[in-house]
């Protein structure tokens, strides 16, 4: 009985992944293969449409921005929070932790009073005189590019906080003990340590952009269409399941792909995990 | 501690904050504005677009649905994944390796595509009501929060405490609900909270398990706010920014915020 214990107390949560995550998504795959036009003509349709074509390198030039904007603002800021007083901190934390709990719709939203026609920024431009009349900034791809990295720059500074809170101070003092310079230390001493956690911060933002629905739907509309909204339009719209199912299938392996390359770059970096 | 931090970099941060704050001071504005658009600084202070949720029927109804699958869906996350965390850190060796990769695969696999599959191969396959799988979708994306809070309270609970109520006759059950569980109560209570904002705030999943007769309130958000364009999406927004607030200060109470920069 007890060399079951485990295994009964693991069991409805392994039932309830397989039976309604790992089945699901596999059938969804599965069809994407058993087409009566052969089993990768799904893949040549998607592949072969320059709009199809032009969707995913437009999602994955967009995430790629996101996630070099969101590394940038994210370990400089973290190094700030994480070496100031520790009241400070706490503010710093509270401010970084608000926007993260609140939703992504509400967050995206923000940006449509910001960036639209008659939006704040727009407003403010003609009221200084920088510009003569509105300006655009609504459905492109800078607008969907600025809410995306307010969406995830919050996730990035906690996750890097973590991260050099880590790294002893012995290491730091040892550093400028030894006349380095702090701008030296932190290239040096700091980032190099910090790698493994900047690859994760990394792949959490490019696959959360990657992969989100309500910012490019919102923020991009039509004209900056990404997989997500293809993959929502594909499926609710015009009703092609199996293109929807395609999508579906490249965003799944694009996405473990990279979460199984982080796995194994971080190993490599750091061989005392296993 | 190194306090001699270059001024520009002091500055940079400054903005990024004003950058993160910003834009939801100005939802607040907007909220309270006394004007039939959107606009900030506010012109006029009023409440009634506050009032003005609760008129609409879609948003009455679509708030009652998001409160409930958030609430069904936490409780059903932290009765399976309450044993499943405690069999992690008690029977790992009794377990494959395979089984934590499993239960962080809800994470790994886009909502979107969660969301979709559970339409297309759970609702419209075998013909089931679409709020099942809303429920079970809703269940899935919240247990990986479920498993890792209450996993990080186990880590710390003195597990001979459990074994000495044990070894004096205590069943297993009651050794559960009397000895483990008020000792991992912070954890629960931590983990329901962010499990229930999670379901809440959640729009990929909900996205393909919606529509007419069933809703929930980021998807009848987004519905508004493709036809208006007036203060009501905003004062929602601060009702939810209201609820975030609870959220923050339960778990500072309980985990301590810092857990989430982790």
């Amino acid at each position: 009985m007890k060399r079951f214990a485990g295994w009964t107390l693991a069991f409805p949560a392994t039932l309830l992944i397989v039976v309604f995550l790992v089945l699901p998504v596999l059938a969804t795959i599965w069809t994407t293969f058993t087409t009566p036009a052969g089993p990768f003509a799904t893949y040549l349709s998607f592949f072969g449409s320059s709009f199809r074509r032009t969707v995913l390198f437009r999602t994955i030039q967009v995430s790629l921005a996101v996630t070099a904007i969101a590394l940038v603002v994210g370990i400089l800021t973290a190094y700030v929070v994480s070496r100031a007083p520790g009241w400070l901190k706490s503010i710093l934390i509270i401010a970084a932790v608000f926007p993260l709990l609140t939703g992504v719709v509400v967050r995206s939203f923000a940006w449509l009073i910001i960036l639209g026609k008659n939006g704040i920024l727009n407003s403010t431009l003609l009221k200084l005189g920088l510009i003569s009349e509105p300006i655009t900034m609504l459905y492109t791809q800078g607008a969907v590019i600025v809410a995306m990295v307010y969406l995830f720059v919050p996730l990035m500074i906690l996750t890097l906080v973590g991260v050099l809170e880590s790294i002893p101070d012995d290491l730091i003092q040892a550093s400028a003990s030894l006349g380095a310079k702090p701008s030296a230390t932190f290239m040096q001493v700091t980032f190099p340590l910090a790698v493994p956690g900047l690859i994760v911060g990394a792949v959490l933002v490019f696959a959360g952009s990657f992969t989100s629905y309500a910012t490019p739907q919102l923020l991009g509309g039509e004209q900056v269409m990404m997989m997500g909204t293809l993959m929502y339009q594909q499926a609710m719209v015009t009703f092609d399941w199996v293109a929807a199912s395609t999508i579906a299938a490249v965003m799944v392996v694009i996405t473990i792909a990279i979460v199984a390359a982080m796995n194994a770059v971080a190993r490599r970096l750091n061989p005392m995990a296993t | 501690m190194t306090r001699n931090i270059h001024p520009l970099l002091i500055a940079g941060t400054v903005l990024v904050f004003m950058f993160l704050v910003g834009p939801l001071i100005i939802v607040l504005g907007a909220a309270l504005s006394d004007t039939t658009y959107l606009t900030f600084p506010p012109q006029g202070l009023s409440l009634r677009w506050f009032e003005n949720i609760f008129q609409i029927d879609a948003f009455r109804r679509t708030i009652f649905t998001s409160l409930q699958i958030a609430l069904l869906s936490t409780v059903i996350a932290l009765i399976i994944g309450i044993p499943a965390a405690y069999a992690l850190n008690r029977h790992r060796i009794q377990l494959p390796g395979w089984l934590s990769t499993l239960f962080i695969l809800p994470v790994l696999v886009p909502e979107l595509v969660l969301g979709f599959s559970l339409l297309k191969n759970l609702a419209v396959q075998f013909n089931s009501p679409i709020y099942l799988s809303l429920l079970f979708g809703h269940s899935l994306i919240v247990l990986p929060y479920v498993i890792r809070v209450i996993s990080a309270s186990l880590a710390s609970f003195d597990f001979s405490i459990e074994e000495a109520a044990i070894s004096l006759g205590s069943p297993p059950l009651k050794t559960f609900f009397t000895i483990l569980l008020p000792n991992v109560r912070s954890g629960v209570i931590a983990a329901f909270i962010l499990a229930f904002i999670t379901s809440i705030n959640d729009v990929s999943i909900s996205i393909f398990l919606t529509g007419p007769g069933l809703s929930t309130l980021p998807i009848q958000l987004l519905a508004h706010m493709e036809q208006f364009f007036d203060p009501t999406v905003a004062s929602v927004s601060v009702l939810l920014m209201l609820l975030t607030v609870a959220v923050m200060a339960v778990v500072e109470r309980t985990l301590g915020l810092t857990f989430l920069a982790k």
